[in-house]
């Protein structure tokens, strides 16, 4: 370890936002396995207002995107920026802003979703007051990043802090036109959008914000910590270029393809669809460069459990950017659609590739911030297991689950009625609900493991030391 | 030292350049969103009216939709299929708590132009059919059926049967009971703000709209409102299978 990082750099506030992203996914995945477990077995939801289904889904949702996967961006750009730039942090006060703004965000989610306090639009459901101290924080951090970008010592600006970029600017305009509302009461408003155009802008949001807050933040991620875990330089600049400005230009059409054959005008919808046909090309640039950045060292897979993090994130990563493309085809689209399906797609996306990425990031993160060796190894290979069964398991539940749904709803008899009821759809998904919460469940005591093994590893640096005498290390 | 060869390129000089990487970025981002959405609110195909007028009540934001008179006797100036309207203010409070509860996570309210969802569902759905809906209800998943045209499918008693414990009369359903709604009564003065706001917004609520709202929830409770918002829906306009409302 070099020696005056602590005094040179802001890592305090890595720290604690690596902390609670841990904490966040506990929390996060156990209300997901709960939920999921409400669809299996209805009884859960116990007649209780709070934690029916249709509260506690956006509970999941937000808090595994924007409080896991927000407190994880904010680590990794605030630690990414400061070790490319070679300077601390524009602005500490801000930073602590940042972080307090940001999980007050989060404990109002946590009290007004069980609430139903609600916008009713899928992943911004949080009310106006809370959108509005969102979209304060997010310019808080944003305006930080952009500053020590601009103090920065080196000439260039490093691919990672390009994709944090990207992110920062394009959630900016999301949150800000999808949340715009008429206030009616203190925690009640409504769109000022309508109908089809409301339908539009809010996919425009939800797929950028798997687009731009879900892929091009986390790529940011990648672009530093794969080639530093690896310790190799990252396999292309100039793929990592191009992939870049498609990525950019490219995302922003597809929201469009969720869509498909409703009361959206065609033309929109067969945009989306095009365009995200070809972002299968940019989507595998990412995978490519991140995994070819291990050429001629994949030995390395076999002895560092964190690489591997890395890398079967990629692949899950490079999977669901195919099924992407492919459930935007209009013939695809009309089976996939409504169906488990899609829940499936969006998981292989955020278990393996979303957490996969951000917990090889934590794992490295943990070793760099406190100074000291992982408390037990042993159990971060037991956590890449159990993350890689329980992804597989709940992706494999909802892909059989999902394509039963489809062809089920359009199955027709001989005598040119409908084959089935809806109901039995219902019931033939009990198996795979049931399966489903028990993937959820295996990857939720991974991530149990992990806040374990993050704890444990902090009172080590604690009874060592070693984070003491880091700080006391005068700057070389 | 890097610094002293010059930029070459683009590429190059926003790499060292901030202000001009984030002054590139923020106009590549907003391309595609500006080309996708503005169009709507302009290009005429988008909403079916401007084709087939006769989809949209002839009476909006010129008389109520349902008034009470001086016994207490609704006087409605509305039929079902006289044509897409807004909300009553007992439907619209109906619609608040299928807001609430999060119902459009399991329950669509689009149906697609193909043979099997007209068998089960009905006539595909229009745009026209969701322009005073904010937000849009059109939902991403069925774990549940579409609820686009429930109206009039079922009883009153069904849906309050339904809503009270579901498996009472859909053994196989997952969905949960929804006890607490027939505790909860709807609150007028609480509807008409809500009826305001929609007003501020270019929903067209008449001034008796707004002023009938406390009258038409008075002693209702929140199940009340859910199956009267349920039972209108897609009941509001006639279509006609043989026109071709959509390309």
């Amino acid at each position: 370890m070099e020696a005056g990082l602590e005094q040179k750099y802001n890592f305090d506030v890595v720290r604690w936002f690596t902390v609670m992203a841990v904490v966040y996914l506990v929390v996060g995945a156990a209300v997901g396995v709960y939920i999921a477990s409400e669809l299996a077995w209805p009884a859960l939801n116990f007649d209780i207002p709070y934690i029916g289904f249709g509260r506690l889904r956006p509970l999941h949702t937000n808090a595994v995107i924007f409080a896991f996967g927000g407190c994880t961006l904010m680590a990794t750009a605030f630690y990414t920026v400061q070790r490319t730039c070679g300077v601390r942090l524009w602005s500490d006060k801000l930073a602590w802003f940042t972080f307090w703004g940001w999980n007050l965000v989060i404990l109002a989610a946590v009290i007004t979703l069980p609430l139903g306090l609600t916008q009713a639009k899928e992943y911004a459901e949080l009310e106006w007051p809370i959108d509005i101290l969102i979209a304060v924080v997010w310019i808080a951090f944003t305006l930080n990043f952009v500053m020590t970008l601009a103090i920065r010592k080196t000439s260039h600006i490093y691919v990672s802090n390009w994709f944090f970029l990207g992110m920062m600017v394009m959630i900016t305009y999301l949150h800000v036109v999808n949340s715009l509302a008429v206030p009616v009461g203190l925690f009640k408003s409504y769109s000022i959008f309508s109908g089809v155009q409301d339908a539009m802008i809010q996919w425009w949001w939800g797929h950028n914000a798997v687009g731009f807050y879900l892929t091009s933040g986390f790529l940011g991620i990648m672009y530093y910590f794969v080639p530093k875990q690896a310790n190799r330089p990252i396999y292309s600049y100039r793929l990592s270029v191009i992939h870049f400005w498609a990525l950019m230009f490219g995302y922003v059409w597809l929201g469009a393809h969720h869509l498909q054959y409703t009361a959206l005008p065609d033309w929109a919808g067969s945009l989306g669809a095009a365009v995200s046909l070809a972002m299968i090309i940019p989507s595998w640039g990412g995978a490519v460069n991140g995994m070819m950045t291990l050429s001629g060292a994949w030995d390395k897979l076999r002895t560092d459990y964190v690489l591997r993090f890395l890398i079967i994130a990629l692949a899950f990563y490079a999977m669901s950017t195919f099924e992407g493309p492919v459930m935007s085809l209009k013939t695809v689209n009309a089976l996939s659609h409504y169906t488990d399906w899609t829940i499936g797609h969006v998981h292989s996306g955020a278990l393996g590739w979303v957490a996969g990425i951000s917990i090889g990031a934590t794992y490295h993160l943990m070793t760099r911030l406190w100074h000291t060796e992982m408390w037990s190894e042993k159990l971060v290979n037991t956590h890449f297991w159990t993350a890689t069964i329980g992804t597989v398991t709940y992706i494999v539940a909802m892909w059989v689950s999902g394509i039963m749904q489809g062809l089920m709803w359009r199955a027709y008899d001989d005598y040119g009625t409908l084959a089935y009821t809806f109901v039995e759809s219902v019931a033939a998904m009990h198996p795979y609900y049931v399966m489903r919460a028990v993937g959820g469940a295996i990857f939720w005591s991974g991530a149990l493991i992990m806040l374990v093994n993050v704890v444990m590893t902090i009172r080590k640096s604690v009874s060592q030391g070693s984070l003491r005498q880091a700080r006391a290390l005068a700057a070389a | 030292m890097a610094e002293a060869t010059a930029p070459k390129g683009l590429q190059d000089r926003m790499e060292r350049n901030i202000w001009a990487l984030l002054i590139v970025l923020a106009v590549v981002l907003s391309i595609g969103g500006i080309v996708e959405i503005v169009p709507l609110f302009f290009l005429k195909g988008t909403m079916e009216y401007n084709k087939f007028p006769e989809i949209v009540w002839s009476k909006v934001g010129k008389t109520p939709i349902v008034t009470v008179d001086a016994s207490g006797k609704q006087v409605w100036s509305w039929k079902a299929g006289d044509g897409i309207r807004p909300y009553t203010a007992l439907e619209l409070a109906g619609r608040d708590v299928y807001e609430r509860e999060g119902c459009y996570l399991c329950h669509s309210q689009m149906i697609r132009p193909f043979r099997d969802e007209k068998d089960r569902y009905g006539h595909y759905s229009l745009a026209s059919e969701s322009m005073f809906d904010h937000p849009f209800q059109w939902g991403s998943k069925r774990t549940g059926p579409d609820l686009a045209r429930v109206g009039g499918k079922y009883s009153d008693a069904w849906h309050r049967a339904h809503l009270r414990a579901p498996q009472s009369v859909v053994p196989e359903s997952v969905m949960p009971n929804f006890p607490w709604l027939e505790e909860d009564k709807v609150d007028g003065s609480t509807i008409q703000a809500h009826m305001r706001g929609l007003r501020a917004i270019g929903v067209p609520y008449t001034d008796g709209d707004i002023e009938a709202a406390p009258k038409l929830v008075a002693g209702k409770t929140e199940m009340d409102a859910l199956v009267s918002y349920l039972q209108v829906l897609g009941t509001m306009a006639k279509l006609d299978d043989t026109k071709a409302y959509r390309e």
